[in-house]
């Protein structure tokens, strides 16, 4: 087989792939190095991964942030869908400034949200809570799955309600019967990038929280400011696969429902 | 209410029993008017097709009588009852979509049951009535498939019988086959012909296309800027057509603009712009004096030496010449200036371009009609 010569953007392509992943590489190994120091090799050892299922307080974080992004998630993806759906449906004035805000939460800076999020609560006097980290996480939740959701709908047949409508169903017979599974693979996909975001928020959730919650990100933070010790290489490696895993879910999912509606 | 226009709808036709009725009907969308004062009435039975360019209000029309519109003014009756006011769901019709809009996630079996089910029909009438659709539309071998597993013209015979087996007293069709190619069409349109002969019902399709429209229809509206310009059987549009309108847009035509010299009892003495002296036949007694002469390309005829012909024969050259196989078509300039198109049957005559010729037509092959 004649080798290929080698290109100038093949190399830079190779080049930037390594200075986005080499410093997770190295990483990686070094969550199975057992040694006392995050950045020295001690021989290939799981006792890392050991400490971490049994830290009780990294497992009580894990849970509250699971907490939040589930809650978050779910109702976002109510709300989020009948947003698009409202969007793409109704004739009303202004439409195209709705459609443009309803996005927005995901390019204003993550610090203005969350400082926002902060002034309104204290002048409203609401305690800071896990309630109050949902409510923040909501905003961008919100706007992400509406943004997925609303790519789909405009992607379906803008007829298939009113063949519903015209087959005898009722609105919310067509709603529930015919859009909604329709729209079901971009609901899902924008829950599980809305969860993944979630997850993984430090910012918002650190001016949102209160005495009482004390979400994973916040938890690693305040431990990696007197020095990164092992079980936290080991606890980015876990972190770094569960989102992979579930953003790679939702591409599928998304991939799935686009071939679904494609002929064969 | 309902009752005195019931009664008002069976004194208007009492001969034919009128199955879809429009009644002075305004459809505007803020300051755009889509359809005015509508006045149509499509007979039991009937396989009626509205017939205009893109942006004429007829697929408008069409989702009135549907109630995905409602009327801004006037009256939309079904059967005899006004449904004006009537929500899509509650409708005694059926619509094909353009673009199908079947249900990807159901199987064709489902798609077509959609309506049944929804209608709380009991499971075994279900089926018996989906097996009677599917065998209607020839495709009892495909109940179990997705529509993403169809071909183009499969979805449409799903799309048709999701309609016809709710057995609706009236079909609508948003051009139907328009998303089919040239061939498919032409086998589309002659199952639906079979297929309203066999049902019996309504049928009312919106099309651009004359040609379907022609071919299909027992009466045929020409609509135009939101209003119709004529109802007609498909040899009244294409022979009688009542506007310059309803010529240019019916197959093709060559419009001679000018005023009228002298009448006679059925026909006029009149001289185009560039100073011809035709003479035509007269449908309307209209008192316009600027008129417009439609004149047939296959209703002229050319010939290379002087014919005997009295009147309507002119002398001019050939400036463009297609063939079309059965037939030639040509483009003749006239020595007043003027150019017609002519269709000649593709005979062994010597003709080339700029081969000079006769062109004549009887004056029974040519219409005055009112400018548009």
């Amino acid at each position: 087989m004649p080798s290929r010569p080698v290109t100038w953007p093949s190399l830079f392509t190779a080049l930037m792939y390594a200075f986005m992943y080499f410093p997770i590489i190295v990483l990686g190994a070094y969550s199975f190095s057992d040694s006392r120091y995050s950045a020295s090799w001690g021989g290939f050892s799981l006792r890392w991964y050991r400490a971490l299922f049994s830290d009780r307080r990294l497992l009580a974080a894990l849970q509250d942030s699971l907490v939040i992004a589930i809650v978050a998630v779910a109702i976002s993806a109510v709300l989020g869908t009948l947003m698009a759906i409202g969007l793409a449906r109704h004739r009303f004035p202004g439409k195209g400034l709705y459609r443009g805000m309803s996005y927005l939460p995901l390019i204003i800076p993550d610090i203005a949200i969350a400082v926002a999020t902060l002034v309104f609560l204290a002048s409203v006097a609401v305690p800071l809570s896990l309630g109050t980290i949902i409510a923040a996480h909501m905003v961008f939740c919100l706007a992400y799955i509406a943004v997925v959701v609303s790519s789909r709908i405009q992607r379906l047949d803008p007829n298939l309600e009113e063949a519903a409508l015209d087959l005898g169903a009722t609105h919310t017979q067509a709603m529930l019967k015919v859009l909604l599974p329709q729209l079901a693979p971009g609901i899902l996909a924008g829950c599980l990038l809305a969860f993944v975001l979630s997850m993984d928020d430090l910012l918002i959730s650190s001016f949102t929280a209160g005495g009482g919650a004390n979400p994973l990100p916040i938890e690693i933070f305040s431990r990696v400011r007197t020095g990164v010790k092992p079980d936290i290489n080991a606890l980015s490696v876990m972190l770094i696969l569960g989102s992979a895993l579930l953003a790679g879910l939702a591409e599928y999912v998304r991939y799935w429902g686009d071939r679904q509606r494609q002929k064969i | 209410m309902a009752q005195t226009v019931r009664s008002a709808a069976v004194t208007a036709t009492p001969a034919t029993q009128s199955d879809v009725e429009l009644r002075r009907v305004v459809k505007a969308f803020g300051t755009e008017v889509a359809v005015r004062d509508l006045d149509l009435t499509v007979h039991q039975g009937e396989f009626f097709s509205i017939l205009g360019p893109s942006g004429c209000g007829k697929t408008t029309t069409l989702r009135l009588i549907a109630g995905f519109e409602t009327p801004t003014a006037g009256d939309v009756l079904i059967q005899g009852a006004n449904v004006s006011t009537v929500p899509a769901h509650r409708r005694p019709v059926n619509t094909v979509f353009q673009s199908y809009a079947l249900f990807d996630h159901m199987t064709v079996k489902d798609n077509i049951a959609f309506g049944l089910k929804i209608r709380r029909m009991g499971s075994l009438q279900v089926r018996d009535r989906v097996a009677e659709a599917l065998r209607l539309v020839r495709m009892e071998t495909m109940a179990a498939r997705y529509p993403a597993q169809l071909s183009g013209g499969q979805q449409q015979r799903v799309a048709l019988a999701r309609a016809l087996v709710n057995h609706p007293a009236v079909m609508l069709l948003d051009e139907p086959l328009g998303a089919l190619d040239q061939k498919l069409r032409k086998q589309m349109q002659v199952e639906l012909a079979n297929l309203h002969r066999q049902l019996g019902i309504t049928f009312i399709m919106v099309t651009h296309d004359q040609e379907e429209a022609l071919s299909l229809s027992d009466r045929i509206a020409v609509m135009n800027n939101g209003q119709i310009e004529q109802i007609g059987t498909p040899s009244d549009i294409y022979d009688r057509p009542r506007t310059a309108f309803v010529a240019d847009f019916i197959g093709d035509t060559n419009l001679l603009p000018g005023r009228i010299d002298q009448a006679y009892p059925s026909q006029v003495q009149v001289t185009t712009d560039s100073g011809l002296r035709v003479l035509a036949c007269t449908a309307s007694s209209g008192g316009a004096q600027t008129v417009v002469v439609s004149v047939r390309p296959e209703k002229i005829n050319l010939s290379l030496s002087a014919p005997a012909a009295a009147n309507n024969c002119y002398q001019g050259h050939i400036s463009h010449l297609m063939y079309l196989g059965t037939h030639l078509h040509c483009v003749v300039r006239l020595g007043s200036g003027e150019t017609l198109m002519v269709r000649q049957p593709n005979r062994a005559e010597s003709l080339g371009v700029d081969t000079a010729v006769y062109v004549h037509w009887a004056a029974d092959d040519c219409l005055v009609l009112d400018p548009a």
